[in-house]
Protein backbone atom coordinates (compact mmCIF):
# COMPACT_ATOMS: atom_id res chain seq x y z
CA UNK A 1 0.00 0.00 0.00
CA UNK A 2 1.69 3.23 -1.09
CA UNK A 3 1.76 5.79 1.64
CA UNK A 4 0.02 8.93 0.42
CA UNK A 5 2.20 11.97 -0.11
CA UNK A 6 0.35 14.02 2.36
CA UNK A 7 1.36 15.31 5.70
CA UNK A 8 -1.74 14.60 7.75
CA UNK A 9 -2.67 17.21 10.30
CA UNK A 10 -3.23 15.93 13.79
CA UNK A 11 -6.00 16.85 16.14
CA UNK A 12 -3.46 18.80 18.21
CA UNK A 13 -1.98 20.93 15.44
CA UNK A 14 -5.27 21.47 13.68
CA UNK A 15 -5.55 22.14 10.00
CA UNK A 16 -4.84 25.15 7.88
CA UNK A 17 -6.92 26.56 5.10
CA UNK A 18 -3.87 27.91 3.32
CA UNK A 19 -3.67 27.02 -0.30
CA UNK A 20 -0.56 25.29 -1.44
CA UNK A 21 1.48 26.72 -4.20
CA UNK A 22 0.38 25.67 -7.62
CA UNK A 23 -2.81 24.14 -6.34
CA UNK A 24 -6.31 25.34 -6.86
CA UNK A 25 -9.46 24.56 -5.03
CA UNK A 26 -10.81 24.93 -1.56
CA UNK A 27 -11.83 22.93 1.42
CA UNK A 28 -15.03 20.96 0.96
CA UNK A 29 -17.25 20.36 3.93
CA UNK A 30 -19.68 17.51 3.73
CA UNK A 31 -22.09 16.04 6.22
CA UNK A 32 -22.07 12.23 6.28
CA UNK A 33 -25.24 11.10 7.92
CA UNK A 34 -27.50 10.87 9.84
CA UNK A 35 -28.97 9.00 6.90
CA UNK A 36 -26.03 7.22 5.34
CA UNK A 37 -25.86 3.57 4.35
CA UNK A 38 -22.64 2.91 6.22
CA UNK A 39 -22.83 4.93 9.40
CA UNK A 40 -24.40 1.96 11.20
CA UNK A 41 -27.46 3.84 12.27
CA UNK A 42 -28.13 7.48 12.77
CA UNK A 43 -24.65 8.87 13.26
CA UNK A 44 -23.39 12.01 11.60
CA UNK A 45 -19.86 13.09 10.75
CA UNK A 46 -19.14 16.61 9.61
CA UNK A 47 -16.10 16.06 7.44
CA UNK A 48 -13.84 18.67 5.89
CA UNK A 49 -12.00 17.47 2.83
CA UNK A 50 -8.98 18.67 0.94
CA UNK A 51 -9.37 16.90 -2.35
CA UNK A 52 -10.36 13.48 -1.13
CA UNK A 53 -8.35 13.62 2.11
CA UNK A 54 -9.96 14.24 5.44
CA UNK A 55 -8.52 17.23 7.28
CA UNK A 56 -11.16 17.50 9.98
CA UNK A 57 -13.87 15.23 11.27
CA UNK A 58 -16.46 16.16 13.82
CA UNK A 59 -18.82 13.48 15.07
CA UNK A 60 -22.37 14.56 15.86
CA UNK A 61 -24.30 12.33 18.23
CA UNK A 62 -27.72 12.37 19.76
CA UNK A 63 -29.97 11.24 16.94
CA UNK A 64 -30.95 8.19 18.95
CA UNK A 65 -30.94 9.63 22.45
CA UNK A 66 -33.72 7.65 24.08
CA UNK A 67 -33.42 8.82 27.68
CA UNK A 68 -32.38 5.41 28.93
CA UNK A 69 -30.69 6.73 32.07
CA UNK A 70 -33.47 9.14 32.99
CA UNK A 71 -36.16 6.52 32.51
CA UNK A 72 -34.19 4.10 34.67
CA UNK A 73 -34.31 6.54 37.56
CA UNK A 74 -38.08 6.49 37.47
CA UNK A 75 -38.73 2.75 37.32
CA UNK A 76 -37.81 -0.01 39.73
CA UNK A 77 -34.45 -1.73 39.68
CA UNK A 78 -35.71 -4.80 37.88
CA UNK A 79 -37.72 -2.80 35.34
CA UNK A 80 -34.50 -1.44 33.87
CA UNK A 81 -33.44 -4.92 32.81
CA UNK A 82 -35.48 -4.91 29.56
CA UNK A 83 -34.21 -1.40 28.81
CA UNK A 84 -30.62 -2.61 28.99
CA UNK A 85 -31.47 -5.04 26.18
CA UNK A 86 -31.99 -2.05 23.95
CA UNK A 87 -28.66 -0.38 24.74
CA UNK A 88 -26.53 -2.37 22.38
CA UNK A 89 -29.21 -4.22 20.55
CA UNK A 90 -26.91 -6.85 19.11
CA UNK A 91 -25.79 -8.03 22.53
CA UNK A 92 -28.72 -8.03 24.89
CA UNK A 93 -27.31 -10.82 27.04
CA UNK A 94 -24.05 -9.06 27.90
CA UNK A 95 -25.91 -5.85 28.64
CA UNK A 96 -28.10 -7.79 31.06
CA UNK A 97 -25.03 -9.24 32.67
CA UNK A 98 -23.31 -5.91 33.20
CA UNK A 99 -26.41 -4.51 34.86
CA UNK A 100 -27.04 -7.61 36.94
CA UNK A 101 -23.41 -7.63 38.04
CA UNK A 102 -23.59 -4.00 39.15
CA UNK A 103 -26.77 -4.52 41.13
CA UNK A 104 -25.35 -7.68 42.68
CA UNK A 105 -22.25 -5.75 43.73
CA UNK A 106 -24.46 -3.05 45.18
CA UNK A 107 -26.81 -5.34 47.06
CA UNK A 108 -24.35 -8.10 47.88
CA UNK A 109 -26.22 -10.92 46.14
CA UNK A 110 -24.34 -14.04 45.08
CA UNK A 111 -25.48 -15.69 41.85
CA UNK A 112 -25.81 -19.45 41.91
CA UNK A 113 -23.16 -21.70 40.44
CA UNK A 114 -25.29 -22.97 37.58
CA UNK A 115 -26.43 -19.47 36.70
CA UNK A 116 -22.81 -18.32 36.48
CA UNK A 117 -22.03 -20.99 33.94
CA UNK A 118 -25.13 -20.18 31.91
CA UNK A 119 -24.15 -16.52 31.97
CA UNK A 120 -20.76 -17.34 30.55
CA UNK A 121 -22.36 -19.48 27.86
CA UNK A 122 -24.82 -16.82 26.72
CA UNK A 123 -22.21 -14.07 26.91
CA UNK A 124 -19.77 -15.97 24.73
CA UNK A 125 -22.53 -16.84 22.27
CA UNK A 126 -23.28 -13.14 22.14
CA UNK A 127 -19.64 -12.43 21.39
CA UNK A 128 -19.74 -14.83 18.45
CA UNK A 129 -22.92 -13.15 17.24
CA UNK A 130 -21.51 -9.67 17.52
CA UNK A 131 -18.17 -10.35 15.90
CA UNK A 132 -19.54 -12.30 12.91
CA UNK A 133 -22.10 -9.62 12.15
CA UNK A 134 -19.56 -6.85 12.65
CA UNK A 135 -17.17 -8.41 10.15
CA UNK A 136 -20.06 -8.84 7.74
CA UNK A 137 -20.91 -5.16 8.01
CA UNK A 138 -17.26 -4.17 7.81
CA UNK A 139 -16.65 -5.91 4.52
CA UNK A 140 -19.98 -4.62 3.25
CA UNK A 141 -18.65 -1.13 3.83
CA UNK A 142 -15.68 -2.07 1.66
CA UNK A 143 -17.94 -3.04 -1.18
CA UNK A 144 -18.55 -6.76 -0.65
CA UNK A 145 -22.30 -6.25 -0.86
CA UNK A 146 -24.32 -9.06 0.51
CA UNK A 147 -22.47 -12.34 0.50
CA UNK A 148 -20.30 -12.17 3.65
CA UNK A 149 -23.12 -10.50 5.53
CA UNK A 150 -25.50 -13.22 4.42
CA UNK A 151 -23.14 -15.84 5.82
CA UNK A 152 -22.87 -13.87 9.05
CA UNK A 153 -26.61 -13.54 9.41
CA UNK A 154 -27.06 -17.24 8.72
CA UNK A 155 -24.96 -17.95 11.80
CA UNK A 156 -26.72 -15.19 13.70
CA UNK A 157 -30.06 -16.88 13.08
CA UNK A 158 -28.70 -20.10 14.58
CA UNK A 159 -27.60 -18.28 17.72
CA UNK A 160 -30.89 -16.43 17.92
CA UNK A 161 -32.73 -19.76 17.70
CA UNK A 162 -30.80 -20.85 20.78
CA UNK A 163 -31.62 -17.60 22.55
CA UNK A 164 -35.25 -17.88 21.61
CA UNK A 165 -35.50 -21.40 22.99
CA UNK A 166 -33.88 -20.13 26.17
CA UNK A 167 -35.61 -16.82 26.77
CA UNK A 168 -38.59 -16.67 24.45
CA UNK A 169 -37.30 -13.72 22.48
CA UNK A 170 -34.93 -13.45 19.56
CA UNK A 171 -33.16 -10.20 20.13
CA UNK A 172 -34.34 -8.69 23.39
CA UNK A 173 -33.76 -11.59 25.70
CA UNK A 174 -34.27 -9.98 29.14
CA UNK A 175 -32.89 -13.20 30.53
CA UNK A 176 -30.71 -12.40 33.51
CA UNK A 177 -32.00 -11.67 37.00
CA UNK A 178 -30.29 -10.41 40.13
CA UNK A 179 -28.79 -13.53 41.64
CA UNK A 180 -29.17 -15.79 38.63
CA UNK A 181 -31.10 -16.27 35.46
CA UNK A 182 -34.79 -16.20 34.74
CA UNK A 183 -35.35 -19.83 33.79
CA UNK A 184 -33.42 -23.02 33.35
CA UNK A 185 -32.15 -24.44 30.07
CA UNK A 186 -34.79 -26.24 28.02
CA UNK A 187 -34.32 -29.93 27.34
CA UNK A 188 -31.68 -30.73 24.72
CA UNK A 189 -30.49 -27.13 24.65
CA UNK A 190 -26.89 -28.10 25.38
CA UNK A 191 -26.94 -30.76 22.68
CA UNK A 192 -28.21 -28.19 20.21
CA UNK A 193 -25.53 -25.77 21.30
CA UNK A 194 -22.75 -28.31 20.96
CA UNK A 195 -23.96 -29.11 17.47
CA UNK A 196 -23.93 -25.40 16.68
CA UNK A 197 -20.37 -25.06 17.98
CA UNK A 198 -19.21 -27.73 15.56
CA UNK A 199 -20.91 -25.96 12.69
CA UNK A 200 -19.50 -22.62 13.74
CA UNK A 201 -15.98 -24.00 13.71
CA UNK A 202 -16.38 -24.93 10.08
CA UNK A 203 -18.10 -21.65 9.28
CA UNK A 204 -15.20 -19.71 10.77
CA UNK A 205 -12.74 -21.62 8.61
CA UNK A 206 -14.81 -20.83 5.53
CA UNK A 207 -15.17 -17.20 6.52
CA UNK A 208 -11.44 -16.83 7.01
CA UNK A 209 -10.74 -18.54 3.71
CA UNK A 210 -13.00 -16.00 2.03
CA UNK A 211 -11.69 -12.93 3.76
CA UNK A 212 -8.40 -13.10 5.64
CA UNK A 213 -6.11 -13.66 2.66
CA UNK A 214 -8.25 -11.61 0.32
CA UNK A 215 -6.14 -9.10 -1.58
CA UNK A 216 -8.82 -6.43 -1.71
CA UNK A 217 -9.53 -6.69 1.98
CA UNK A 218 -5.84 -6.41 2.80
CA UNK A 219 -5.38 -3.42 0.51
CA UNK A 220 -8.34 -1.65 2.03
CA UNK A 221 -7.49 -2.36 5.66
CA UNK A 222 -3.75 -2.65 6.18
CA UNK A 223 -2.10 0.59 7.33
CA UNK A 224 -5.52 2.23 7.42
CA UNK A 225 -6.76 3.93 10.55
CA UNK A 226 -3.84 3.05 12.81
CA UNK A 227 -4.37 3.71 16.46
CA UNK A 228 -1.21 3.99 18.58
CA UNK A 229 -1.30 2.22 21.92
CA UNK A 230 -0.58 5.39 23.96
CA UNK A 231 -3.47 7.25 22.39
CA UNK A 232 -5.76 4.28 22.85
CA UNK A 233 -4.93 4.08 26.54
CA UNK A 234 -5.21 7.80 27.20
CA UNK A 235 -8.55 7.98 25.39
CA UNK A 236 -9.98 5.16 27.46
CA UNK A 237 -10.51 2.86 24.49
CA UNK A 238 -11.34 -0.69 25.50
CA UNK A 239 -12.23 -4.03 24.04
CA UNK A 240 -10.98 -5.45 20.74
CA UNK A 241 -9.93 -1.98 19.58
CA UNK A 242 -7.52 -1.60 22.48
CA UNK A 243 -6.15 -5.10 22.10
CA UNK A 244 -5.64 -4.58 18.36
CA UNK A 245 -3.26 -1.77 19.32
CA UNK A 246 -1.25 -4.26 21.33
CA UNK A 247 -2.43 -3.57 24.87
CA UNK A 248 -3.24 -6.75 26.73
CA UNK A 249 -6.23 -5.59 28.69
CA UNK A 250 -9.20 -7.90 28.87
CA UNK A 251 -11.57 -7.46 31.81
CA UNK A 252 -12.27 -11.18 31.77
CA UNK A 253 -8.63 -11.59 32.76
CA UNK A 254 -8.20 -8.42 34.82
CA UNK A 255 -11.31 -8.54 36.98
CA UNK A 256 -12.07 -12.23 36.58
CA UNK A 257 -15.70 -11.40 37.18
CA UNK A 258 -18.16 -14.26 37.30
CA UNK A 259 -16.23 -17.48 36.94
CA UNK A 260 -13.85 -16.51 34.16
CA UNK A 261 -10.89 -17.60 36.26
CA UNK A 262 -11.93 -21.21 35.75
CA UNK A 263 -11.56 -21.17 31.99
CA UNK A 264 -8.49 -21.55 29.93
CA UNK A 265 -8.34 -19.01 27.14
CA UNK A 266 -5.88 -16.64 25.55
CA UNK A 267 -6.23 -12.96 24.80
CA UNK A 268 -5.19 -12.22 21.22
CA UNK A 269 -3.23 -9.03 20.65
CA UNK A 270 -2.53 -6.96 17.55
CA UNK A 271 0.68 -5.23 16.57
CA UNK A 272 -0.07 -2.32 14.28
CA UNK A 273 -3.50 -1.29 15.45
CA UNK A 274 -4.91 -0.78 11.97
CA UNK A 275 -8.26 -1.95 10.64
CA UNK A 276 -6.80 -5.29 9.58
CA UNK A 277 -5.61 -5.96 13.11
CA UNK A 278 -9.04 -5.12 14.45
CA UNK A 279 -10.54 -7.56 11.99
CA UNK A 280 -8.07 -10.31 12.92
CA UNK A 281 -8.54 -9.76 16.65
CA UNK A 282 -12.22 -10.45 16.28
CA UNK A 283 -11.66 -13.62 14.31
CA UNK A 284 -9.19 -14.87 16.92
CA UNK A 285 -11.48 -13.89 19.78
CA UNK A 286 -14.24 -15.94 18.25
CA UNK A 287 -11.97 -18.97 18.23
CA UNK A 288 -11.17 -18.42 21.91
CA UNK A 289 -14.86 -17.99 22.68
CA UNK A 290 -15.57 -21.35 21.11
CA UNK A 291 -13.06 -22.85 23.52
CA UNK A 292 -14.69 -21.18 26.52
CA UNK A 293 -18.09 -22.37 25.38
CA UNK A 294 -16.91 -25.96 25.12
CA UNK A 295 -15.37 -25.83 28.60
CA UNK A 296 -18.48 -24.25 30.10
CA UNK A 297 -20.81 -26.74 28.48
CA UNK A 298 -18.62 -29.57 29.77
CA UNK A 299 -18.47 -28.33 33.37
CA UNK A 300 -22.03 -27.03 33.72
CA UNK A 301 -23.18 -28.15 37.17
CA UNK A 302 -26.69 -28.97 38.31
CA UNK A 303 -28.41 -26.80 40.86
CA UNK A 304 -30.80 -23.91 41.34
CA UNK A 305 -30.94 -21.31 38.62
CA UNK A 306 -31.52 -18.30 40.83
CA UNK A 307 -30.40 -17.42 44.34
CA UNK A 308 -33.42 -18.05 46.55
CA UNK A 309 -32.42 -15.20 48.85
CA UNK A 310 -32.59 -12.63 46.06
CA UNK A 311 -35.86 -10.75 46.02
CA UNK A 312 -37.52 -9.84 42.79
CA UNK A 313 -40.49 -7.90 44.12
CA UNK A 314 -39.97 -5.04 46.53
CA UNK A 315 -36.25 -5.09 45.87
CA UNK A 316 -34.59 -2.23 47.78
CA UNK A 317 -30.81 -2.33 48.06
CA UNK A 318 -29.19 -0.54 50.97
CA UNK A 319 -27.98 3.02 50.32
CA UNK A 320 -24.62 3.03 48.62
CA UNK A 321 -22.98 3.07 45.26
CA UNK A 322 -21.38 0.48 43.04
CA UNK A 323 -19.70 0.14 39.69
CA UNK A 324 -19.82 -3.15 37.85
CA UNK A 325 -18.16 -3.80 34.54
CA UNK A 326 -17.77 -6.64 32.14
CA UNK A 327 -15.94 -7.31 28.92
CA UNK A 328 -18.79 -6.84 26.47
CA UNK A 329 -18.05 -7.72 22.83
CA UNK A 330 -17.44 -4.05 22.10
CA UNK A 331 -15.36 -3.24 25.17
CA UNK A 332 -15.79 -2.29 28.78
CA UNK A 333 -19.47 -2.01 29.55
CA UNK A 334 -20.09 -0.65 33.02
CA UNK A 335 -22.99 0.50 35.10
CA UNK A 336 -22.51 3.02 37.89
CA UNK A 337 -25.42 2.87 40.28
CA UNK A 338 -26.32 4.89 43.36
CA UNK A 339 -29.02 3.66 45.67
CA UNK A 340 -30.78 5.75 48.28
CA UNK A 341 -32.71 2.80 49.64
CA UNK A 342 -35.79 3.42 47.54
CA UNK A 343 -37.26 1.03 44.95
CA UNK A 344 -35.67 3.10 42.17
CA UNK A 345 -32.04 3.90 41.53
CA UNK A 346 -31.03 7.38 42.62
CA UNK A 347 -28.48 7.60 39.81
CA UNK A 348 -28.01 5.25 36.96
CA UNK A 349 -25.12 5.78 34.64
CA UNK A 350 -23.97 3.64 31.73
CA UNK A 351 -20.36 3.55 30.63
CA UNK A 352 -20.83 2.57 26.99
CA UNK A 353 -17.82 1.12 25.15
CA UNK A 354 -19.05 2.30 21.74
CA UNK A 355 -19.12 5.95 22.71
CA UNK A 356 -15.68 5.96 24.30
CA UNK A 357 -14.17 4.03 21.40
CA UNK A 358 -15.67 6.52 19.02
CA UNK A 359 -13.84 9.47 20.56
CA UNK A 360 -10.62 8.58 18.74
CA UNK A 361 -12.34 8.50 15.36
CA UNK A 362 -10.92 11.80 14.18
CA UNK A 363 -7.36 10.84 15.09
CA UNK A 364 -7.68 7.64 13.10
CA UNK A 365 -9.30 9.24 10.07
CA UNK A 366 -7.16 12.32 9.48
CA UNK A 367 -5.23 12.09 6.24
CA UNK A 368 -7.24 9.20 4.88
CA UNK A 369 -9.76 9.28 2.06
CA UNK A 370 -13.51 9.41 2.53
CA UNK A 371 -13.82 5.79 1.47
CA UNK A 372 -11.42 4.84 4.26
CA UNK A 373 -13.42 6.78 6.83
CA UNK A 374 -16.31 4.43 6.21
CA UNK A 375 -14.07 1.41 6.77
CA UNK A 376 -12.48 2.87 9.90
CA UNK A 377 -15.86 3.67 11.36
CA UNK A 378 -16.97 0.13 10.59
CA UNK A 379 -13.97 -1.29 12.43
CA UNK A 380 -14.73 0.74 15.57
CA UNK A 381 -17.89 -1.34 15.96
CA UNK A 382 -20.46 1.13 17.17
CA UNK A 383 -24.10 0.63 17.89
CA UNK A 384 -25.97 3.88 18.15
CA UNK A 385 -28.35 2.63 20.79
CA UNK A 386 -25.35 2.49 23.09
CA UNK A 387 -23.59 5.63 21.88
CA UNK A 388 -26.58 7.91 22.39
CA UNK A 389 -28.52 5.83 24.92
CA UNK B 1 -65.32 -10.00 -19.91
CA UNK B 2 -66.90 -12.85 -17.96
CA UNK B 3 -64.99 -15.18 -15.71
CA UNK B 4 -65.89 -18.10 -18.04
CA UNK B 5 -64.41 -16.47 -21.11
CA UNK B 6 -61.34 -15.49 -19.14
CA UNK B 7 -60.84 -19.09 -18.07
CA UNK B 8 -61.50 -20.41 -21.56
CA UNK B 9 -58.95 -18.08 -23.11
CA UNK B 10 -56.40 -18.99 -20.49
CA UNK B 11 -56.72 -22.66 -21.46
CA UNK B 12 -55.65 -21.68 -24.94
CA UNK B 13 -52.68 -19.80 -23.71
CA UNK B 14 -54.23 -16.35 -24.01
CA UNK B 15 -53.83 -14.27 -20.91
CA UNK B 16 -56.16 -11.36 -20.44
CA UNK B 17 -56.06 -8.72 -17.78
CA UNK B 18 -57.08 -5.17 -17.16
CA UNK B 19 -54.73 -2.25 -17.41
CA UNK B 20 -55.32 -1.61 -13.73
CA UNK B 21 -54.58 -5.23 -12.90
CA UNK B 22 -51.26 -5.42 -14.68
CA UNK B 23 -50.27 -1.96 -13.48
CA UNK B 24 -50.83 -2.86 -9.87
CA UNK B 25 -49.25 -6.30 -10.34
CA UNK B 26 -46.09 -4.75 -11.66
CA UNK B 27 -45.88 -2.16 -8.95
CA UNK B 28 -46.58 -4.38 -6.01
CA UNK B 29 -43.84 -6.79 -7.02
CA UNK B 30 -41.11 -4.22 -7.31
CA UNK B 31 -41.39 -2.12 -4.20
CA UNK B 32 -37.89 -0.92 -3.38
CA UNK B 33 -37.40 0.03 0.26
CA UNK B 34 -35.19 2.82 1.45
CA UNK B 35 -32.08 1.51 3.19
CA UNK B 36 -32.71 3.39 6.34
CA UNK B 37 -32.41 2.07 9.86
CA UNK B 38 -32.95 4.00 13.03
CA UNK B 39 -32.50 1.55 15.90
CA UNK B 40 -32.99 -2.04 17.00
CA UNK B 41 -35.72 -2.80 14.44
CA UNK B 42 -33.27 -2.06 11.63
CA UNK B 43 -31.34 -5.20 12.54
CA UNK B 44 -34.48 -7.27 12.17
CA UNK B 45 -35.16 -5.47 8.90
CA UNK B 46 -31.72 -6.53 7.67
CA UNK B 47 -32.39 -10.04 8.93
CA UNK B 48 -35.60 -10.07 6.88
CA UNK B 49 -33.67 -9.32 3.73
CA UNK B 50 -31.16 -12.10 4.45
CA UNK B 51 -31.25 -15.72 3.43
CA UNK B 52 -33.63 -17.22 5.96
CA UNK B 53 -36.54 -14.81 5.54
CA UNK B 54 -35.64 -13.73 2.03
CA UNK B 55 -37.54 -10.56 1.29
CA UNK B 56 -36.48 -11.07 -2.34
CA UNK B 57 -39.43 -13.43 -2.77
CA UNK B 58 -41.64 -10.35 -2.71
CA UNK B 59 -39.53 -8.31 -5.09
CA UNK B 60 -38.28 -5.99 -2.40
CA UNK B 61 -34.67 -7.02 -1.87
CA UNK B 62 -33.29 -3.92 -3.58
CA UNK B 63 -32.60 -1.63 -0.65
CA UNK B 64 -31.73 1.75 -2.07
CA UNK B 65 -29.56 4.13 -0.06
CA UNK B 66 -30.96 7.15 -1.89
CA UNK B 67 -34.54 8.26 -1.25
CA UNK B 68 -34.78 9.30 -4.90
CA UNK B 69 -34.77 5.65 -5.94
CA UNK B 70 -36.99 4.24 -3.23
CA UNK B 71 -40.71 3.51 -3.09
CA UNK B 72 -41.12 2.40 0.48
CA UNK B 73 -39.87 3.85 3.71
CA UNK B 74 -39.63 1.35 6.54
CA UNK B 75 -39.38 3.48 9.68
CA UNK B 76 -37.46 0.90 11.68
CA UNK B 77 -36.77 2.12 15.18
CA UNK B 78 -37.20 4.92 17.64
CA UNK B 79 -37.75 8.32 16.05
CA UNK B 80 -36.27 10.91 18.35
CA UNK B 81 -37.13 14.55 18.19
CA UNK B 82 -33.72 15.30 16.78
CA UNK B 83 -34.21 12.74 14.02
CA UNK B 84 -37.86 13.44 13.11
CA UNK B 85 -37.11 16.39 10.76
CA UNK B 86 -34.68 14.24 8.82
CA UNK B 87 -37.19 11.40 8.53
CA UNK B 88 -39.83 13.75 7.11
CA UNK B 89 -37.29 15.30 4.78
CA UNK B 90 -36.29 11.88 3.46
CA UNK B 91 -39.95 11.10 2.88
CA UNK B 92 -40.38 14.33 0.97
CA UNK B 93 -37.44 13.43 -1.25
CA UNK B 94 -38.96 10.13 -2.30
CA UNK B 95 -40.81 10.14 -5.63
CA UNK B 96 -44.48 9.19 -5.84
CA UNK B 97 -46.00 6.67 -5.41
CA UNK B 98 -44.52 6.10 -1.98
CA UNK B 99 -45.51 4.11 1.06
CA UNK B 100 -44.57 4.01 4.72
CA UNK B 101 -44.38 1.04 7.05
CA UNK B 102 -43.99 1.98 10.71
CA UNK B 103 -42.04 -0.94 12.15
CA UNK B 104 -41.98 -1.60 15.85
CA UNK B 105 -43.51 -0.18 18.98
CA UNK B 106 -41.30 2.93 18.97
CA UNK B 107 -42.18 3.95 15.42
CA UNK B 108 -45.91 3.51 15.95
CA UNK B 109 -46.24 5.03 19.41
CA UNK B 110 -42.95 5.70 21.16
CA UNK B 111 -42.90 2.19 22.59
CA UNK B 112 -41.00 1.55 25.81
CA UNK B 113 -39.32 4.93 25.52
CA UNK B 114 -42.58 6.83 25.24
CA UNK B 115 -42.12 8.54 28.60
CA UNK B 116 -38.78 9.93 27.50
CA UNK B 117 -38.46 13.62 26.84
CA UNK B 118 -36.72 13.17 23.52
CA UNK B 119 -38.83 10.50 21.85
CA UNK B 120 -41.49 11.15 19.24
CA UNK B 121 -44.70 9.36 20.11
CA UNK B 122 -45.27 7.81 16.74
CA UNK B 123 -44.11 8.78 13.26
CA UNK B 124 -47.76 8.90 12.11
CA UNK B 125 -47.93 12.38 13.61
CA UNK B 126 -45.98 13.63 10.62
CA UNK B 127 -46.31 11.05 7.86
CA UNK B 128 -49.20 9.07 6.39
CA UNK B 129 -48.41 5.52 7.53
CA UNK B 130 -49.82 2.67 5.45
CA UNK B 131 -49.02 -0.30 7.70
CA UNK B 132 -48.22 -0.36 11.41
CA UNK B 133 -46.41 -3.36 12.92
CA UNK B 134 -46.37 -3.75 16.69
CA UNK B 135 -43.58 -5.60 18.46
CA UNK B 136 -40.32 -4.74 20.16
CA UNK B 137 -38.77 -5.56 17.80
CA UNK B 138 -41.24 -7.27 15.45
CA UNK B 139 -40.08 -10.61 14.20
CA UNK B 140 -39.03 -10.80 10.55
CA UNK B 141 -42.22 -12.73 9.88
CA UNK B 142 -44.16 -9.72 11.10
CA UNK B 143 -42.33 -7.49 8.66
CA UNK B 144 -43.10 -9.95 5.87
CA UNK B 145 -46.74 -9.87 6.91
CA UNK B 146 -46.72 -6.10 6.87
CA UNK B 147 -45.18 -6.20 3.45
CA UNK B 148 -47.84 -8.56 2.15
CA UNK B 149 -50.49 -6.30 3.65
CA UNK B 150 -48.98 -3.40 1.75
CA UNK B 151 -49.01 -5.45 -1.44
CA UNK B 152 -52.70 -6.16 -0.97
CA UNK B 153 -53.30 -2.46 -0.48
CA UNK B 154 -51.46 -1.70 -3.71
CA UNK B 155 -53.48 -4.40 -5.49
CA UNK B 156 -56.73 -2.71 -4.55
CA UNK B 157 -55.77 0.69 -5.87
CA UNK B 158 -57.92 2.21 -8.63
CA UNK B 159 -56.44 4.15 -11.51
CA UNK B 160 -59.53 6.28 -12.08
CA UNK B 161 -62.57 7.39 -10.16
CA UNK B 162 -63.07 8.89 -6.77
CA UNK B 163 -61.25 6.13 -4.93
CA UNK B 164 -57.91 6.89 -6.53
CA UNK B 165 -54.99 6.68 -4.15
CA UNK B 166 -53.25 9.74 -2.87
CA UNK B 167 -50.55 9.91 -5.52
CA UNK B 168 -53.08 10.07 -8.37
CA UNK B 169 -55.01 12.98 -6.94
CA UNK B 170 -53.70 16.36 -7.89
CA UNK B 171 -54.93 18.09 -4.76
CA UNK B 172 -53.29 15.63 -2.34
CA UNK B 173 -49.84 16.69 -1.14
CA UNK B 174 -46.78 14.64 -1.93
CA UNK B 175 -44.62 16.53 0.52
CA UNK B 176 -45.31 17.21 4.15
CA UNK B 177 -44.09 20.11 6.27
CA UNK B 178 -40.79 19.38 7.97
CA UNK B 179 -40.94 20.07 11.71
CA UNK B 180 -38.19 22.14 13.27
CA UNK B 181 -36.19 20.94 16.25
CA UNK B 182 -36.67 24.00 18.40
CA UNK B 183 -35.47 24.94 21.84
CA UNK B 184 -37.86 22.76 23.77
CA UNK B 185 -39.73 20.57 21.37
CA UNK B 186 -40.59 19.95 17.77
CA UNK B 187 -42.58 22.75 16.21
CA UNK B 188 -45.19 21.95 15.14
CA UNK B 189 -45.67 18.91 17.34
CA UNK B 190 -47.89 17.18 14.81
CA UNK B 191 -49.18 17.54 11.28
CA UNK B 192 -52.91 18.09 11.65
CA UNK B 193 -53.51 16.95 8.08
CA UNK B 194 -52.41 13.38 8.82
CA UNK B 195 -52.92 12.97 12.55
CA UNK B 196 -55.35 14.09 15.19
CA UNK B 197 -55.46 12.96 18.81
CA UNK B 198 -57.70 9.92 19.25
CA UNK B 199 -61.12 10.66 20.64
CA UNK B 200 -62.39 8.08 23.09
CA UNK B 201 -66.08 7.36 22.81
CA UNK B 202 -68.26 5.19 25.02
CA UNK B 203 -70.69 2.86 23.40
CA UNK B 204 -74.00 1.98 25.01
Amino acid sequence: MPVPEFDPPTAATGYSLKQREGEEGELLEISMGPHHPSTHGVFRMDVALEGERVVRLKPVFGYLHRNHEKIAEEVTWLSSMPYTDRLDYFNSMTNNWAYALSVETLAGIEPTERAEYIRVIVAELTRLLNHTCLIGFLVMDMGALGTPLMYAFREREKILDLFEALSGSRMMCNYLRFGGCRCDLPADWLTEMNRFLGEFDRFLDDYEKLLTGNEILQARTQQVGSLPAELAISAGVSGPMLRASGVGYDIRKVDRYGIYDRFDFRVPLGEVGDVYDRYMIRILEMRESLGILRQAARDLPEGPIVNSKARLRGFRPKPGEAYGRIEAPKGELGFYLISDGSPQPYRYRVRPPSLVNLTVLEDMCLGHTVADVVVILGSVDIVLGEVDR
Amino acid sequence: MTEGLHGELQKHGVFTTTLEGIHNWGRRNSVWPLQFGLACCAIEMIATSMARYDLARFGAEVFRPSPRQADLMIVAGTVTKKMAPQVVRLYNQMPEPKYVIAMGACAISGGPFKQGYNVLKGIDRFLPVDVHIPGCPPRPEALLHAFMTLQRQIDRQKLTGDERPRHLRAEAPSEYPVPQFGKKDLTPGKNAAVWSPPVSTRSG
